[in-house]
């Protein structure tokens, strides 16, 4: 278990820096920070010479992009231009979309995998199918669309919920954000799970279990859904970095100030620092999710097991 | 496009009239799986509504002037707003209103069906191209071209989608469907590599793959004619819901600002003019959504039928 880690967290590496790498060329080389700083009008070649200079621009890429990794270690990740340190543009931030991630995973998981439970005993069925349609329907709604739509509804027209999260973002008004967030993965889990039940349902093990007299229900929960979670928690690790990062339409529609709102403002402004430091640490994060997941898959399949 | 391809491989592969037994090898010649695949689809109600649906949104792509005669960029200051959807009037420019600046929301919304098709499939194509070559030849040599092209892969899954598009399309001044396009594409043929990846592996230990080595069949024609055409069932299913994924993709980026903009015309930067007066004309909003949701749906329904159809395991 624990050289297995070890090998995984070695095998990290090379992606934390290809990943990392790649967007500090697209944010450095693609655009230009310091125009970027001037908005529309054209830099002093003083004025600019000058900042390039202070934000290491007139080194080489790979070389700014080694001092860059340099100060992350060491826990500098910049300053944003507008004079605040990316740290507390981190620390403000990662905690709301962290809980908007909770609402939106926690039911993903609840929601997803029982209907996919019930949909895949049903297989061929009404209610089978009719589910399939609805999570069709649901990924093809793009976010944007939904969060404005349910946004005006449900906050504008019913009053049901505040059409705008407040800057604390306390829990219970990232609900509907997060159901909303979480709707379109919903809909993937629920085809996973399903599809994963049905490829198990005919397994020798499934067979045994039901021969030796279990009650249909323990055969399900213990036997069955255990090991058709396997693709599924695969797709939830994935997902966890994809909704910090995903965040960018809902929160932009609700007005959170979470990972989503700095980082399209970042992008806009094309304010390097927060945009590479942002994505630094959302990297991070896939990877530790990714790394939980395949520790999981011993949990659920007693089959595997990492030496 | 994809049914065209399924009766191109159909009209040269052996149709045995012989029912596929459940289990065991089945007497005679056994049909191939795309001719199998052809027949199941074709008495699919899903596949057929979704063919029908994207079959009509080509002919709007290419030909708009034919569904209406409004000019989507005619602009009638005197009548904006005001004139709300008269849902009686089927094709006649005021059958869906007008928005803020008195422009038929009707013909914008069949203008713009051509930058969603149009980058969906273009985007689709490249990285069908691009992620089958880079899949197949990780997957047939393995060892370290294997390793390498692998980490490459992990390193864009590491950055999210829509963040990477946004970050490489800010950089442009100007950014028209074929910057857009490029951009989708950059990060996109990823995912069509991996599946690429692992099918090819399933595949290049078969006996006819061995049996044409043995045979002397150089690399590139055992990749062509043997690997390539038994791996890219899965594929294809892959590639026809990210199409739905790509169209989602640039509408989200220009809704968000950072894709097509006016003059272009698109449905994404229209339900974003359109949020900004939801309370006064909700209609702006609806049917561009409802036309995005409908195309996105479409293929999304078709990558589910041919799944069906091309998966023997879920028969």
């Amino acid at each position: 278990m624990g050289r297995y880690v070890i090998r995984r967290l070695l095998q990290m590496i090379p992606v934390f820096i290809g990943a990392t790498f790649l967007i500090f060329l697209m944010v450095y080389a693609l655009g230009d920070p310091v125009t970027g700083l001037f908005g529309d009008r054209a830099p002093d070649a003083a004025t600019a010479a000058r900042l390039r200079a202070e934000f290491n621009l007139d080194k080489p890429v790979w070389l700014q992009y080694l001092l860059y990794m340099g100060n992350i270690f060491t826990g500098d990740f910049g300053t944003a231009f507008n004079g605040r340190p990316v740290t507390e543009l981190l620390a403000q931030a990662i905690p709301i979309s962290f809980r908007l991630m909770l609402v939106a995973i926690v039911f993903e998981i609840v929601l997803g995998i029982v209907l996919g439970v019930v949909t895949g005993l049903r297989r061929g069925r009404a209610a089978d199918t009719s589910v399939l349609m609805a999570t069709l329907v649901v990924i093809a709604i793009p976010t944007f669309v939904l969060g404005t739509t349910l946004q005006f509804f449900l906050g504008v027209e019913l009053g049901w919920v505040n059409p705008a999260v407040s800057p604390a973002a306390p829990f219970d008004e990232l609900i509907v954000p997060g159901i909303i967030l979480a709707l379109v993965s919903l809909a993937y889990v629920t085809r996973l799970t399903r599809t994963s039940i049905v490829e198990n349902a005919r397994a020798d093990y499934v067979r045994t279990a039901v021969a030796k007299g279990l009650p249909r229900r323990r055969v399900t929960t213990r036997h069955l859904l255990r090991n058709s979670l396997i693709p599924v928690v695969t797709y939830l690790g994935a997902d966890i970095g994809t909704l910090m990062a995903g965040a960018i339409v809902t929160e932009r529609i609700f007005n959170i100030q979470g990972v989503g709102y700095q980082l399209y403002e970042g992008i806009l402004r094309q304010n390097s620092p927060t945009v590479v430091g942002f994505v630094v640490v959302l990297v991070l994060i896939f990877l530790v999710a990714n790394l939980l997941v395949d520790l999981l898959y011993a949990v659920l399949d007693p089959r595997i097991r990492y030496a | 496009m994809p049914d065209q391809n399924l009766t191109g491989t159909r009209s040269t592969a052996p149709v045995a009239e012989v029912a596929q037994a459940e289990a065991g090898p089945p007497p005679g010649k056994p049909r191939s799986l795309w001719s199998d695949a052809w027949s199941d689809l074709r008495r699919k109600p899903s596949f057929l509504i979704a063919g029908a649906m994207i079959l009509v949104l080509i002919i709007i792509a290419a030909f708009p002037s034919l569904f209406t005669s409004a000019s989507p960029r005619e602009a009638d200051l005197q009548g904006a707003f005001l004139r709300s959807p008269e849902l009686t009037k089927f094709f006649s420019p005021e059958w869906f209103g007008y928005d803020s600046q008195g422009r038929s929301v009707y013909a914008r919304v069949i203008y713009g069906t051509r930058a969603s098709i149009v980058i969906g499939v273009s985007v689709t194509v490249i990285v069908l191209f691009l992620g089958s070559l880079v899949g197949m030849i990780a997957g047939y040599f393995g060892g370290w071209v294997d390793a390498v092209v692998s980490r490459i892969v992990d390193t864009f899954m590491g950055i999210p989608f829509l963040l990477g598009a946004m970050v490489i399309l800010v950089s442009f001044d100007v950014r028209g469907k074929l910057v857009i396009t490029l951009a989708l594409a950059v990060l996109g043929w990823t995912t069509i590599a991996r599946v690429m990846r692992g099918s090819v592996i399933s595949v290049k230990q078969a006996d006819y793959v061995q049996a044409a080595r043995s045979l002397g069949a150089g690399t590139w024609r055992i990749l062509l004619r043997h690997v390539l055409p038994n791996a890219m069932a899965p594929v294809i299913v892959v590639a026809m819901v990210a199409l739905g994924g790509y169209i989602s993709a640039e509408a989200t980026l220009s809704y968000l600002g950072i894709g097509l903009a006016d003059p272009a015309m698109s449905w994404g930067s229209d339900i974003n003019t359109g949020k900004d007066q939801i309370r006064v004309a909700l209609h702006v909003l609806i049917f561009p959504s409802i036309m995005l949701s409908g195309t996105i749906l479409a293929f999304l329904m078709m990558g589910d039928a041919v799944r069906d159809a091309l998966d023997p395991k879920l028969r």
